[in-house]
């Protein structure tokens, strides 16, 4: 860990004062900096972190205690693509974990939370996303499929491969 | 012609999860397209409008839409973009409805015992426009309390409906009021729970999506009565629409003049703040989630104090959950006596339910309280998927418990439920049937649970995990003689010493599937066979000599090689070779590979 100053780009911290703009006056601020911070870089990202801290006189551990205590965060970069399938109640007993392993299959990942090397996708599984009446759903970004099948699950992949960019 | 004094035929879209996962925007945009295109060179006696609205119930048939001509509304279900110009020029301009595309029996079963009171103007109102919820009625309510109420009189109004929390716990709202109205301080705080983290349940988000002013109506009404100018909605960051949409909602709110200072000229004044959630299943309970909203690590803590007492900053604080608060605004302008004359004697008015797994009517579903599971699964439901035997349905998710076929008459109620071993929960409820493992879906909870212990205390960190441990033993064919009584055991020590909800409540699916299903734990540890074929450690895959036809299917579909033959001979699985994924099973046409 740095531990001279902590300096940041001058266009980051540009950023950085935009969010702290928006909570400086907001008690229990932690969370919302968080988000946003994750909003813009795409996850948390050490030195504006350190950034914070210091401009808001809060103990840097504080911030990562929220960090890691929330699923929402995450401290390493990830894919343009999140691809999320559900394995909450509904889509489990209707078969989302072979929905899972058809996804890994197709992105040639491992397990949960990894990203391809091409850093176009990462595959993660969620606990519910509240569309249990068309489930098994598998999401992309934040549009969901429905009714899902492996083979509709392998098609949905290959066809995001050939896409270029992330989609919104 | 003035256009203005003709009548309206209006297409309303449906844009809930279901719908828009269906494809409910790009349908949207084919009307607005083709009714642009179409209407507008002919001369018609009236004039066409599409709407968008909130969730319709239904999913299972999105997407949804309807045609309102004056009085007449006709449905049609099952729509695709591709479907609108026909529907534009047969029934909109022709005046005749495509009748092959309309609405079946199934959709008037599907409705014909609910009782809609909050999903009723859900899926009929434009939930983007605060108008459209006025012109129902909406904020009438909370016009009429200022007007003609004083604090108490909500007070006793919201008592005598019998209103209860329709978070889980099932406490009276009007007795939280009143507790934390007499609570001495000058800052108090109505906080709405919109953190709707059990797995299977989607109330809250299809109300909020659908419906967004009523329970902004519904915390203004709650402020009112305990004194409160500042509320706050914590809401799943997981659910994007839903938090668009109440911010929408707040803001037109504001524009308005229904929220801020002075609201319609009286002293009272209201104002709400979004708070998103973070991921933490735990920051449903209430101490919890006081936390995560003061930027801390969504702990609880132990109880009492009770927020009524001592809540957010320390403040008396009201958490009411979303469904709670969006049946207020109805309550008050039908009055107490309406309400309470829906529902069992001590559950009164109804209860919205997330009705999925394997029914064949999957959606979202609002009955009175009282009605029978099995009028649920079967009138509502439809019964299960492919005519399969019903085996169990589960409510209230991690929390809930496994109710098995002998006890479908029970009536739906707070009481009823928690007799046999359940709870009525938030409102999930997932049907199983006798392809599904009952120890399988308790090793499921547990893995949820478990993995969303906060951690703060000994008995639910470490008790679930030990749960878990052995649950994830038996599934794999290592289970022991005793398992079982360690399991019970376990429980109810974890049950007895948990600091919070979460903790007490998370042996809840274990227990109840030992209560109605233990020979199936049985055969998981005596015999190493799992009935419902699910536990993939205890089965073994082989063909079905007389059925195999030599097509080499299972063949190429294998992924580890497990499998040979030759060409239109019989195939073989060798089992030191196969993972058991089943890819075989899956792909034969002739039902020539067996499993046990």
């Amino acid at each position: 860990m740095k531990t001279e100053g902590e300096t940041v780009a001058a266009e980051t911290a540009a950023i950085l004062e935009g969010i702290l703009k928006r909570y400086r006056d907001d008690d229990g601020n932690i969370i919302s900096i968080l988000q946003d911070v994750q909003d813009v870089f795409g996850y948390i990202r050490e030195d504006a972190v350190n950034w914070f801290s210091k401009k808001l006189d809060i103990p840097a551990s504080r911030f990562f205690g929220v960090v890691t205590f929330y699923a929402q965060f995450h401290l390493r970069p990830r894919g343009k693509n999140i691809v999320s399938v559900c394995c909450g109640t509904a889509c489990h007993v209707k078969g989302g974990s072979k929905i899972a392993e058809q996804v890994k299959k197709e992105l040639h990942l491992n397990s949960e939370g990894e990203t391809t090397n091409d850093k176009r996708f990462t595959f993660e599984v969620v606990r519910c996303v509240g569309a249990c009446s068309i489930a098994p759903v598998v999401l992309v970004n934040s549009k969901v499929y429905g009714d899902m099948t492996v083979d509709s699950t392998s098609k949905l992949i290959k066809k995001l491969k050939e896409g270029a960019g992330a989609k919104k | 012609m003035q256009k203005n004094n003709l009548k309206k035929v209006i297409v309303r879209v449906c844009i809930g999860t279901g719908g828009l996962a269906a494809g409910g925007k790009e349908v949207i945009d084919a009307f607005k397209k083709e009714i642009s295109d179409r209407c507008i060179d002919i001369d018609l006696d009236f004039t066409c409008h599409y709407q968008k609205v909130g969730c319709r119930g239904f999913c299972a048939r999105d997407v949804l839409v309807d045609v309102v001509d004056g009085d007449k509304s006709l449905t049609y279900q099952c729509i695709k973009p591709e479907m609108a110009a026909r529907i534009v020029d047969e029934h909109l301009i022709g005046g005749k409805p495509v009748k092959e595309w309309l609405i079946d029996d199934t959709y008037y079963a599907f409705h014909a015992k609910q009782k809609k009171i909050l999903l009723k103007d859900c899926g009929t109102i434009d939930p983007e426009d605060i108008n459209a919820y006025i012109d129902v009625g909406g904020y009438s309510g909370i016009k009429k309390v200022l007007s003609e109420m004083n604090p108490e009189d909500v007070i006793s109004e919201i008592k005598a409906s019998g209103l209860r929390g329709r978070g889980g716990a099932g406490f009276p709202t009007g007795l939280k009021w009143e507790i934390c109205r007499k609570t001495p301080g000058d800052t108090k705080y109505i906080i709405c729970n919109a953190d709707e983290g059990d797995p299977g349940a989607f109330m809250d988000r299809s109300i909020i999506e659908g419906n967004p002013h009523s329970v902004i109506e519904g915390m203004m009404i709650a402020g009112y009565a305990v004194g409160s100018d500042h509320g706050y909605v914590y809401i799943r960051a997981e659910y994007p629409f839903a938090v668009e949409r109440l911010r929408l909602a707040i803001s037109q709110a504001h524009e308005r003049g229904y929220l801020g200072k002075n609201i319609f000229g009286s002293n009272f004044g209201f104002d709400i703040k979004v708070k998103l959630g973070a991921g933490a299943f735990v920051c449903g309970e209430e101490t919890a989630l006081i936390a995560s909203i003061e930027g801390q690590r969504g702990m609880p803590r132990a109880k009492p104090p009770f927020p009524v007492h001592h809540g957010l900053w320390g403040k008396p604080t009201v958490i009411n959950n979303v469904e709670t608060l969006s049946n207020i605004p109805y309550i008050i302008r039908n009055g107490a006596q309406w309400y309470a004359s829906i529902g069992t004697e001590k559950s009164k008015g109804t209860k919205v339910f997330a009705l999925t797994g394997k029914v064949k009517n999957t959606g979202l579903i609002e009955v009175p309280m009282g009605i029978t599971l099995r009028e649920i699964i079967y009138d509502i439901g439809g019964g299960i998927i492919g005519d399969r035997e019903f085996k169990a349905v589960q409510t209230g998710g991690p929390s809930g418990g496994c109710i098995p076929a002998e006890m479908l008459d029970i009536p739906v109620d707070y009481e009823s439920l928690a007799q046999v071993g359940s709870i009525v929960g938030s409102g999930g409820m997932v049907v199983l049937d006798e392809t599904d493992c009952m120890v399988n879906i308790a090793r499921f909870f547990l893995e949820f649970t478990q993995a969303e212990s906060c951690g703060k205390c000994v008995p639910c960190r470490i008790g679930t995990k030990r749960l878990l441990e052995i649950l994830d033993r038996i599934t794999k064919g290592l289970g022991r003689e005793g398992d079982i009584e360690l399991l019970q055991k376990l429980s109810s020590d974890i049950k007895a010493a948990s600091l919070c909800g979460l903790g007490q409540t998370a042996p809840n699916p274990v227990l109840s599937t030992i209560r109605y299903f233990r020979e199936e734990y049985e055969a998981h540890i005596r015999d190493k066979k799992c009935p419902a074929k699910v536990c993939r450690d205890l089965l073994t895959y082989y063909i079905i000599e007389e059925f195999c036809k030599g097509c080499g299917a299972c063949l190429r579909a294998c992924p580890s090689g497990a499998i040979t033959g030759e060409k239109k001979k019989l195939h073989k699985i060798n089992p030191d070779i196969c993972i058991k994924c089943g890819a075989c099973f899956e792909v034969c046409k002739f039902k020539a590979v067996g499993r046990e």
